[in-house]
């Protein structure tokens, strides 16, 4: 028996075989080229960007990234504002979305009954299928009356010594935006953990039972042991906060100032973009507004990467529960 | 064989006439044009653009992708004709490859949007006050310099949360304009553009996300154009205008304001028609601009576009009031008519005079 009937055949042979079949080859070429579409489509994508954001980058250099100073008339552009909002509107999804996430995976994979954990598991990923216009409509409409009359005068009242929670309660703004995008990454955290929390092996659970365990102590093993691919599904949901458009739009309040407080409005790097990118008449305006669609697809590109790495570092490269991440 | 290809002929011979007719019949060649920009007039010009078709034959596509949009693909060439709420600087009108000629087509007004449900009565501002709530100095509705211009009137003490546009938009290009005009102050920190760096508030994406902040929001006010807020009944605020009158924003007024800025409209159709000096003026209203080369290639196609031009000013005029847009004064009418005049294709007039 040939050798490579067991593995991938090697590429003397794999060629041999291709050389006598034309089509194959052919075959062959053909999904290489659709693979390498992909990879050309990215590439463009920043080239383009960086093309595009040159001005931008020509004009203000480093200056971009920690200038707080964003004026369309005086034509001075700093992205801080915008980063920042970015990354505490993100942050705060994750604050809310990630203890809320886990608790219900958990609650999925391992207490509830089978039908139960099926219903609960389908309306979870259901909200993954709303478009984000949906859910931009309902923080507007719902939820920010609800947190202007009731959610932020009661924390401005009761934990108003931390400037989280001082100002004047809008209803619109960080706070808004951030439960909003909790509500959005939430179906990616728990289906991601769930199947992962399904895919340990039962063994781990059965061991840590026979000796001796209780039922939380046995579970703590499992999430455990599934913690690398946690973190990947954490991190997919980070990086589909951070890029988040239109709901956010909706319901940030859209001001260029940074504040500490969770009732202030804010701007993301991707409201910015959806905001002023069609009536940005001036070279200038639009070279930054496209310096920060570049910016935003690094940092997510850099997230993504760091979220592998982080995942195969942790799991020593094993596999199994790496690869469902 | 000689029956099949006697039959051939007959039919070559029908279609070449049938072509030969198409092409002689200038009615039947139905041109197509172009257009790309502003949002606002939107409404208006789909409606123009329907009723021309009919009229004529002629098909516009029109593409409403926002000023700076729209003038972009004007300076790239893709586009028959460009929209603009926003008259171009001296600046991009340089950055132009060819002259580009400005018609205004109609005018808008932006009001000052208010929720203050207990009020009875409709509020009153000065230019001063709405420069200090947008700046964020007048810090609640009972501030003595709002009751002082709203005699018998009780408001409360609860501050004041101004609301603008957090998309670019020609509707703040007018109101900053605005701004810019009855206050050094604001000229000086903030000036005037589709967006600018607001000192104070929320932002609201599109006429509907202020409209919606406001109407949530007691103690908010922000600006819309009229349409808007004549459409979604919203209560909207008198205005004292330069000759010291509180003027009801209208159809009206705002014609008016129009009209008092017709002399400089001669001069330059670009000039800012903010503030008006007429005694029933509106102050916070602006023209809608079609953008057009002045000089081009295709003669049918530039010839076209006068044509629709010329009728859209005269007869257009007619449907404008029942969309909430304001007329043309006969003065402004009369401006864009010289300046048809001025449109060639290789350097010859396109349109014979009036």
């Amino acid at each position: 028996m040939r050798k490579e009937a067991f593995g991938p055949p090697s590429v003397s042979a794999r060629k041999a075989r291709a050389s006598r079949i034309p089509w194959d080859a052919a075959y062959q070429n053909l999904l290489g080229a659709f693979a390498l579409f992909v990879f050309v489509v990215a590439a463009l994508i920043v080239y383009e960007c960086a093309r595009g954001a040159s001005p931008a980058v020509l004009a203000y250099g480093w200056r971009f990234l920690v200038s707080s100073d964003w004026d369309p008339v005086a034509e001075h552009f700093g992205a801080l504002p915008y980063l920042f909002g970015t990354a505490m509107s993100s942050g705060l999804a994750l604050l809310l979305a990630v203890p809320l996430g886990l608790g219900t995976a958990v609650f999925l994979a391992e207490l509830a009954p089978k039908g139960v954990g099926k219903v609960v598991s389908f309306v979870i990923e259901a909200l993954a299928s709303i478009p984000s216009i949906v859910y931009g409509i309902w923080g507007f409409f719902v939820l920010a009356p609800f947190l202007r009359t009731a959610i932020e005068p009661w924390l401005g009242s009761h934990l108003g010594f931390i400037p989280l929670f001082q100002g004047f309660p809008f209803g619109i703004g960080m706070l808004d935006a951030g439960i909003v995008l909790a509500i959005m990454i939430l179906p990616t955290i728990v289906s991601l953990t769930r199947e992962l929390l399904l895919a340990t092996p039962r063994s781990l659970l059965e061991a840590s039972l026979a000796l001796g365990s209780t039922r939380s102590e046995a579970i703590a093993v499992v999430v455990d042991a599934a913690r690398p691919g946690i973190l990947g599904a954490v991190i997919l949901a980070l990086g589909r906060a951070l890029g988040e458009t239109m709901a956010v739009t909706m319901v940030i309040g859209n001001t260029n100032r940074i504040s500490l407080s969770l009732f202030a409005p804010g701007a993301t790097m991707s409201s910015v973009i959806a905001n002023e990118l069609t009536e940005a008449t001036t070279a200038l305006h639009q070279a930054s507004l496209i310096e920060i669609a570049l910016v935003l697809f690094l940092v997510t590109l850099l997230v993504n990467a760091a979220g592998r790495l982080l995942v195969l570092w942790a799991t020593g490269g094993r596999r199994d529960v790496a690869g469902a991440a | 064989m000689i029956r099949v290809s006697r039959r051939a002929t007959e039919w070559m011979a029908g279609l070449v006439a049938i072509s030969t007719l198409a092409a002689m019949a200038p009615g039947c060649r139905a041109q197509s044009l172009t257009g790309a920009g502003a949002t606002f007039p939107y409404p208006i010009y789909s409606k123009w653009f329907d009723v021309y078709h009919q009229k004529t034959g002629v098909t516009i596509n029109y593409q409403s992708i926002g000023s700076g949009a729209g003038i972009q693909q004007v300076k790239a060439g893709t586009v028959d004709f460009g929209a603009s709420d926003a008259a171009l600087s001296d600046d991009k009108l340089r950055d132009m490859p060819r002259p580009v000629i400005h018609f205004p087509t109609v005018g808008g007004a932006v009001v000052l949007a208010y929720n203050l449900p207990d009020l009875k009565g409709r509020l009153q501002l000065t230019p001063d006050v709405v420069t200090g709530i947008f700046m964020g100095k007048i810090p609640t509705w009972n501030d003595k310099r709002i009751a002082s211009i709203n005699p018998g009137v009780e408001l409360p003490g609860s501050p004041i949360l101004p609301v603008h546009r957090s998309d670019g938009s020609g509707t703040t290009n007018i109101f900053t304009m605005y701004l810019s005009s009855v206050s050094s102050e604001w000229k000086n920190t903030i000036g005037y553009n589709t967006a600018v760096s607001w000192p104070a508030g929320v932002g609201g994406k599109g006429n509907e996300g202020v409209a919606g902040l406001v109407r949530q929001q007691p103690g908010s006010v922000g600006y819309v154009e009229l349409a808007y807020a004549k459409q979604n009944k919203l209560p909207y605020a008198l205005l004292k205008n330069k000759a010291g009158n509180f003027v009801d924003p209208t159809l009206a007024s705002v014609t008016e304001a129009i009209e008092g800025a017709s002399d400089r409209l001669a001069k330059d159709v670009r000039t800012p028609i903010v503030n008006s000096a007429k005694g029933g003026a509106y102050p916070i209203c602006g023209l809608t601009y079609l953008l057009v080369y002045r000089d081009s290639k295709d003669t049918a196609k530039a010839k076209a576009l006068a044509e629709f031009i010329q009728w859209a000013i005269h007869d257009g005029q007619d449907m404008a009031e029942s969309l909430d847009y304001a007329k043309l004064p006969a003065a402004v009418v009369k401006v864009d008519d010289a300046n048809l005049m001025k449109l060639t294709s290789n350097g010859k007039p396109l349109l014979a005079s009036r």
